[in-house]
């Protein structure tokens, strides 16, 4: 398989999944006697790819398109532009039976266990329910695997007939990566899973949801906004800002030489653990030219490094060090060492 | 520098139809003047009731204060009638919250909003009120405040609305600020600015604050003293640097290292040391320590008797009964937690080394 496309990895591995030139536009009608409706470019072009067995980071604010990328693809939106390859197929061209296989091997945890799980089922119900859904198992059968998988993620047998209310947060999120795994996925999509976790509580998800990619050999793509979180779980991280990535680099090398400006402003913001260290890098303003598309960079506005090209012309992602992508007009010799 | 807040075995419960909860139980703490107290803790652990009852805003029922005092500048709060009470509240202590959609009024203009505490507090007419939102937005760093005041609080993003309640927070010139949780809902490049912001308009007024957070890197960027709550109880209180260097409560320490942590190398097989087991039921706390039952080093004192708040070296108080004299004979010499210093220097070693 051709592993330069056009997202360019040139990553050992085989991939997995390929997100090719994916744009995904809203339409709002914002003002009730305007006429145009307001095109929101909640993804503008993004290409990635995912290698078996890898855990991939999205890191970005609020509005950057992560999460729009993951409900591409979980097939819960459909694309603009672009396709999306999963095992050199396109998903979007798949028929009905070939489309529920592909739910079987990809499988999505959410942030919010108490708002994705139903009240008035228990545990037990909600792992088995996509068992029962994909007619892979009957009666008995389930319950024990039901059981297996509890175990497998660390909860009490006797977990299988309680209801969410009686669980803690954690246990809820548990049952959430039991449910998503009864199927035995490849891929799982997790979609800010540790955000709403009391601190104590998130260390247990994520070294389980470690233990899990290392027993069955799953591929993550791990979307987040904690930038700690990201660091401690991902071999490759892709950093987005309003609806494009703007760097892409394996774990080590982006936080050791963050290139994009955008990014090394992001890192700069993480409050650390040390008191007194140096003062944070403040951007000037919020991002409120977030809407409009203009021909420049999306991070023009609030970029503390622009020069003058980036005001008339978006930067492409290209790879400017082994494995090392940034959409940036800067020279690599521009960028200042942190 | 002199002392602004004193507050002493504070304690406020819950009563509701499935039983009461103590959700602050015998609280202390000390802030002086221009100085910052974090107060750091995961849900349920009391900090945010802890804020409302020094504003004696705790919603009643089912919240009550039940002992304690609370000195704000020689005065103790709680004696204070509803009405002077009142005068206090906006002048002299402001408070804001995570969520400023909640505690903005939706169908008013922002600007009215902030006028409206001058008027009140300070007697100002329409027309200096309404000069002083315009000079307030433009002090918290609002692009156009001439304009801006005209907004209503959904037309502005939620960076700029947390703007606008610190506005309306500082317009009298408070001499604290109680900031629970200012920047969880915002993202990391805004709650940068909205923390760099809370800082300079404390140095700048002489403000002291109390910023409650879940999040111990923000403590530790931002504060000079901290408080560590756990299940209702005060835990841990210290300056910050020697929380940070060298914490002492279990808790504290699982906390800290149970963190993932952005300046440590990636290892793909690394697991992060975990406290175990999940916060504990409020309704249903065990007699002795509430850590208990997830403490690594409990005894069996532990699981009888409570332990008390004990300053352990100068402003280094904790709860535990690993540092108390009555069971320090039962320990190696030294106190166990200066033995285990290793928190910051394994920290260093991973940045220096």
């Amino acid at each position: 398989m051709d592993n330069r496309n056009p997202s360019g990895h040139s990553n050992k591995g085989e991939a997995l999944l390929e997100v090719i030139g994916a744009k995904k536009i809203f339409t709002v009608q914002r003002e009730i006697f305007s006429r145009e409706p307001i095109r929101i470019h909640a993804l503008n072009g993004v290409s990635l790819t995912l290698f078996k067995g890898e855990t991939l980071g999205l890191v970005g604010e609020s509005g950057c398109g992560k999460s729009t990328l993951g409900r591409l693809i979980m097939h819960l939106e459909k694309p603009t532009e672009g396709r999306i390859l999963f095992g050199g197929q396109d998903i979007l061209a798949y028929g009905r039976q070939e489309l529920k296989g592909y739910f079987r091997r990809v499988q999505l945890i959410f942030q919010d266990p108490q708002a994705s799980l139903n009240p008035r089922k228990t545990a037990g119900d909600a792992i088995g329910e996509p068992l029962i859904i994909h007619r892979v198992m009957h009666g008995e059968e389930i319950r024990e695997r039901v059981s297996v998988l509890l175990e497998t993620v660390g909860l009490a047998k006797d977990s299988i007939d309680r209801y969410p209310h009686e669980f803690s947060g954690g246990q809820r999120q548990r049952i959430g990566i039991a449910r998503a795994l009864a199927l035995q996925p490849e891929l799982i999509i997790a979609d800010e899973p540790v955000s709403a976790l009391d601190v104590s509580v998130q260390a247990q998800i994520l070294n389980l949801l470690k233990e899990l990619q290392q027993s069955f050999g799953l591929t993550y793509l791990f979307i987040t906004h904690d930038l700690a979180v990201v660091r401690h779980m991902s071999d490759r991280i892709a950093v987005m800002y309003l609806g494009r990535i703007v760097e892409l680099a394996e774990n080590r090398e982006l936080y050791s030489r963050p290139l994009h400006p955008y990014t090394r402003v992001l890192f700069a913001a993480i409050p650390g653990l040390y008191p007194g260290k140096p003062h944070r890098r403040i951007l000037r303003e919020d991002p409120a030219a977030r809407f409009t598309t203009s021909a420049g960079c999306p991070f023009y506005p609030r970029c503390p490094e622009r020069i003058d090209p980036c005001k008339d012309s978006n930067p492409e992602l290209r790879e400017r060090l082994p494995g090392h992508f940034v959409a940036c007009h800067l020279d690599i010799g521009q960028h200042p060492v942190q | 520098m002199p002392q602004l807040l004193k507050v002493e075995h504070l304690s406020a419960v819950f009563e509701t139809s499935q039983g009461v909860i103590r959700a602050v139980d015998g609280a202390d703490l000390e802030l002086q003047k221009g100085e910052t107290l974090g107060i750091v803790g995961e849900s349920g652990c009391g900090k945010s009731a802890l804020a409302l009852s020094i504003m004696r805003l705790l919603p009643s029922p089912p919240g009550r204060i039940v002992s304690g005092s609370v000195f704000f500048a020689g005065r103790d709060l709680l004696l204070l009638g509803s009405e002077e009470m009142r005068r206090v509240r906006g002048r002299d202590i402001s408070m804001i919250f995570q969520e400023p959609m909640t505690s903005l009024n939706p169908v008013l203009r922002v600007g009215d909003q902030i006028a409206e505490v001058t008027r009140l507090h300070r007697q100002e007419s329409k027309r200096e009120s309404r000069d002083h939102a315009v000079e307030m937005l433009h002090l918290v760093g609002i692009p156009d405040p001439e304009k801006r005041v005209r907004d209503y609080p959904h037309q502005l993003s939620g960076g700029m609305r947390q703007r606008i309640m610190i506005a309306m927070a500082m317009a009298c010139n408070p001499r604290l600020l109680i900031a629970d949780e200012p920047t969880t809902a915002l993202d990391v490049t805004i709650q940068a600015q909205i923390l760099d912001l809370i800082e300079r308009l404390k140095s700048e007024n002489e403000m002291s604050v109390i910023l409650i957070t879940h999040n111990l890197g923000i403590v530790a960027d931002t504060a000079q003293q901290a408080v560590v709550m756990y299940a209702g109880w005060v835990v841990e209180k210290a300056p910050v640097r020697e929380l940070f260097s060298s914490p002492l409560h279990p808790y504290t320490k699982g906390l800290m290292r149970s963190l993932p942590r952005p300046e440590r190398d990636y290892d793909r097989s690394a697991l992060l040391p975990v406290i175990p087991g999940g916060v504990p039921d409020l309704y249903l706390l065990p007699p002795g320590c509430r850590f208990q039952d997830r403490c690594g080093r409990v005894m069996k004192l532990c699981r009888q008797r409570e332990p008390s708040l004990l300053e352990v070296s100068h402003g280094h108080a904790v709860r535990c009964w690993l540092y108390h004299p009555e069971t320090q004979a039962d320990q190696p010499a030294g106190a166990p937690g200066r033995a285990e210093r290793g928190y910051e220097a394994g920290l260093n070693g991973h940045h220096h080394g």
